[in-house]
């Protein structure tokens, strides 16, 4: 209310109903059964998909590559548990088109035998570049949605001089603890991996964010951090959408990221805390990213829980094990309810991006009827970027989606606290994508003209080439055959030397 | 399941329309029921007239534009904009009045521009700027404060609402604003105009005035509530009373014999309601923080000046009007910096941070 005296650090952002008890007291379930099938996408990162290098019928151990990464940003992807290759196809990912992707089969054999790790003795001793390649090896990515090969990052950070490492605990999504119950539960390996990428990155301390909702986590993460002073654990407010990296970053920092750069451009990388978790493995342990912990939670579940799946795992069966009313559930959304996306079928696999399983039933999605914006500049407030919804909204209506973007379109995090505190219950999030989208598409196919003009203009200044040259080659021939006639002439000229002559008119003509 | 793509967020909303319109029905009810009170049987029937009118005028426009009238009647938006309209009306007008009032409000100031969400304009106070100009008689014939069960009975009081009143002069006086602008022109000085004048009684309402308008007791109130329950936000009543307090005190200070002190003019005329629910309108006041303090500020500038030395003491209608009009180029002027830009849209320098 009295936006006076708000923290000029926190811009925007919205209480949404939180939904985290549900799960956040119950520990992480780490007895989840072994699938029979696992369905392993080759992308499950940003960047280059990984190429398989493993064969159907091929024997595989836990933890063996499976796909290796392709070029400077891409990820490899492992076998999660030890079995049979039993195809290499497309199936559906899981993402809102459930288009199918390049996926491996795997058909485990029980037997969980791992692959010979690659252990040291003291991983703290390590060159920074060994950090990364052995990063980079275990296939981790930013798993807090982002899925930014995590190696990459660390380069970067190294190769800017970067002076904080920021660790983002947000967690800022209803309904997901997967982040708070890892910080509970394996605070000190969270903080090995911490120590781990700040080696990585040569960056001299680290700041750990964590909302103020989840007060045991905050402690744990105290505790393990007590005899470490350059890893700063501090609280912040609970309010979406803390977990923006940005949005965390001026608010511990002050410091905003310049709208055209990246957090390296002033001198600090950020990583969600369950990286930090799967840096830890990577390199004490020598074990790739094949599981992780998912929030598995909404009302058509009866016993929602927080638990650690193998890569790869159906949904569906995830669902099942959590107690799934099929009839309750209304919405199937992988990730948190503000920016998760919804799937239309359950039978798609858990990839390393998804923090959350949302089975929501009909009372949690109640959308009732598109109203016409009464301008209550509620949504204004509630951007954390600072545009203008509403106005953006009514240009993208009328098609106007050049001035959408003199409004700032293209900054938009799509975060939907717009949508979310509407009253007229405006789908702005939904016309921002739509109108992203059409841009990309616009830039695909201004692209493409200009290549179509650019093939256009080249074959013109080909034939205009071929055409000089056949008129040059023309002349050369032509000059050639007057000085031909012209040789000629003067030898019929010596020998005709007397005698009647040749009339000159015609021989002019014929040069000409 | 649906198979369409549907995006974020997948919540429940949290707070709709029709809330909200409840939310300011109920904040602005205790200062309607101190009307009704003060002013006796008259005033609710005006006030029922007048809203009854509105609801009919936003059915019939909604039926006239083809769309189905009942979401929109049920928003609630029909019914602020009808009490509001008859918070402005002395107590005792015609009926008439109420109805004309709501015409305007709902035809000419809501459906002409296009519904909910479109007008220029805040419509209660182009009805009531249109109804002073229009009936200047009738507008400026205030009751003298008659509570309930003292004044007239409710047989006679139909009389005085559908009937009309024969004898006007008899319970009728001016505004303290009114008449303090009358005794100017006859050349009498403040001291003395001002004799007895009540701060207290105006505080709490019992004074000449509109039928909503007289308790700033209950209007402000119902304000901070409104705030508390974040309907409305500080900047736009802040800025407004600020603006009219700082330049009422400047001219008071420098010349108490002309210019009323700010008591009078906070407690006077439709300054508490403007405040907190009619400069507040979402639709017609600017969209940024910075936008509404501006705005505030004009309107709270605008009424002193109307009141000080314009033509009509009970002015802030055409502050109002006047300021829904720059809100458009206020919008296009003021906005909020972009997360890592500058306020003109460059982005950051790396090298200052
Ligand atoms: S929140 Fe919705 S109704 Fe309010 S201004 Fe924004 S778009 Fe319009
Ligand atoms: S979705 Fe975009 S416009 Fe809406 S609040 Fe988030 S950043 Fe702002």
């Amino acid at each position: 209310m009295f936006a006076l005296f708000e923290n000029p650090r926190l811009r925007g952002g919205i209480h949404a109903e939180e939904h985290k008890t549900e799960t956040s007291s119950l520990p992480i379930a780490t007895d989840f059964p072994l699938p029979k099938k696992l369905y392993i996408p080759v992308q499950q990162h940003v960047g280059k998909p990984a190429e398989p290098l493993v064969m159907v019928g091929d024997k595989v151990l836990k933890g063996q590559l499976l796909a290796y990464s392709q070029g400077t940003i891409s990820a490899p992807v492992h076998a999660p548990t030890s079995g049979t290759i039993v195809d290499v196809k497309d199936f559906p990912a899981p993402h809102p088109s459930a288009l199918p992707i390049r996926t491996v089969v795997l058909e485990s054999d029980g037997l969980e035998q791992w692959a010979e790790l690659n252990v040291v003795e003291d991983p703290f001793q390590l060159d920074p570049e060994e950090i990364c390649l052995r990063v980079g090896a275990a296939g981790v990515v930013g798993l807090g949605g982002a899925v930014f090969p995590s190696a990459v990052k660390l380069s970067l950070g190294r190769k800017n001089k970067i002076h904080t490492l920021l660790i983002n605990a947000g967690e800022c999504e209803p309904y997901l603890t997967c982040d708070d119950r890892l910080m509970q539960e394996r605070a000190a390996e969270i903080v090995a991996g911490i120590r781990l990428m700040l080696r990585g990155m040569d960056a001299p301390k680290a700041l750990v964010g964590i909302e103020d909702n989840k007060p045991e986590a905050f402690a744990a993460m105290r505790e393990a951090t007590r005899n470490l002073p350059n890893i700063v654990v501090s609280q912040v407010p609970t309010r979406y959408p803390m977990g923006w990296d940005r949005q965390m970053l001026r608010y511990l920092t002050g410091q905003e990221i310049p709208a055209d750069g990246r957090a390296t451009d002033i001198g600090v990388v950020v990583h969600n805390v369950a990286t930090a978790y799967a840096v830890y493995k990577a390199v004490c342990l020598g074990q790739p990213l094949i599981s992780r912990v998912v929030t598995v939670s909404g009302a058509a579940l009866a016993k929602p829980q927080n638990v650690e799946v193998p890569i790869g795992t159906l949904m569906s069966e995830v669902l099942a094990y959590c107690g799934l009313d099929k009839a309750k559930m209304a919405r199937l959304v992988m990730g948190g309810p503000m920016m998760g996306d919804a799937l239309p079928i359950a039978e798609v696999p858990v990839v390393k991006a998804c923090n959350g399983i949302l089975a929501l039933s009909h009372a949690d999605i109640e959308e009732p009827e598109v109203q016409p914006c009464i301008r209550c500049s509620s949504c204004v407030t509630a951007c954390p970027v600072g545009l203008l919804p509403l106005e953006m909204a009514s240009r993208i209506k009328v098609n106007q989606l050049d001035a959408a973007v003199d409004l700032g379109l293209k900054d938009c995090i799509s975060c939907g606290s717009c949508s979310y505190v509407c009253p007229s219950n405006i789908p702005l999030v939904h016309y921002f994508k739509f109108a992203s989208g059409e841009l990309v598409k616009r830039q695909q196919a201004e692209h493409k003209a200009e290549q179509t003009k650019r093939l256009i203009e080249d074959r013109n200044h080909r034939m205009e080439r071929i055409r000089l040259e056949a008129e040059a080659e023309a002349q050369r021939a032509a000059e050639a055959r007057a000085a031909r006639l012209a040789a000629q002439q003067q030898a019929q000229q010596a020998k005709a030397e007397g005698t009647e002559k040749t009339a000159p008119g015609v021989a002019a003509e014929e040069t000409a | 399941m649906s198979s369409k793509p549907i995006s974020g967020p997948h919540t429940a909303v949290s707070r709709r329309v029709d809330q909200i319109m409840w939310l300011v029905i109920k904040a602005m009810a205790p200062a309607i029921a101190c009307g009704i009170f003060l002013f006796g049987w008259p005033a609710l029937y005006l006030l029922a007239t007048t809203v009854a009118a509105a609801l009919l005028f936003e059915a019939f426009s909604l039926k006239v534009k083809g769309v189905a009238a009942l979401p929109f009647l049920r928003d609630g938006s029909a019914i602020v904009t009808g009490l509001l309209v008859a918070m402005t009306l002395p107590p005792w007008a015609p009926w008439w009045i109420g109805v004309v009032g709501a015409a305007i409000a709902i035809v000419l100031g809501k459906h002409v521009y296009g519904g909910l969400g479109q007008n220029l304009f805040n419509p209660a106070m182009l009805a009531r700027v249109a109804l002073l100009i229009s009936f200047p008689i009738e507008m400026t014939t205030w009751a003298n404060v008659s509570p309930l069960f003292t004044g007239p009975g409710v047989i006679e009081s139909l009389g005085i609402t559908f009937g009309s009143l024969p004898n006007a002069d008899a319970v009728t006086g001016a505004t303290t604003l009114g008449y303090v602008k009358t005794e100017f022109s006859q050349g009498r000085l403040l001291p003395g105009s001002l004799l007895e004048y009540s701060g207290f009684l105006a505080f709490i309402g019992w004074e000449r005035g509109s039928l909503g308008e007289t308790s700033s007791l209950l209007l402000l109130a119902g304000g901070i509530w409104l705030m508390w329950q974040g309907v409305i936000k500080w900047h736009i009543p802040v800025s407004l009373l600020l603006s009219i307090v700082l330049l009422s005190s400047l001219f008071h200070l420098l010349d108490s014999q002309h210019y009323l002190g700010p008591w009078v003019h906070l407690n006077s005329g439709a300054v508490m309601l403007v405040a907190f629910y009619i400069a507040t309108d979402y639709v017609t006041s600017p969209n940024t923080p910075l936008g509404q303090i501006i705005f505030g500020a004009g309107c709270g500038m605008l009424i002193y000046v109307i009141r000080t030395w314009g033509g009509y003491p009970e002015g802030t209608g055409f502050a109002i009007l006047l300021m829904n009009a720059v809100t458009p180029l206020i919008d296009h002027y003021i906005r909020p910096r972009i997360y890592g830009r500058y306020r003109n849209g460059k982005p950051l320098d790396i090298s200052n941070s």
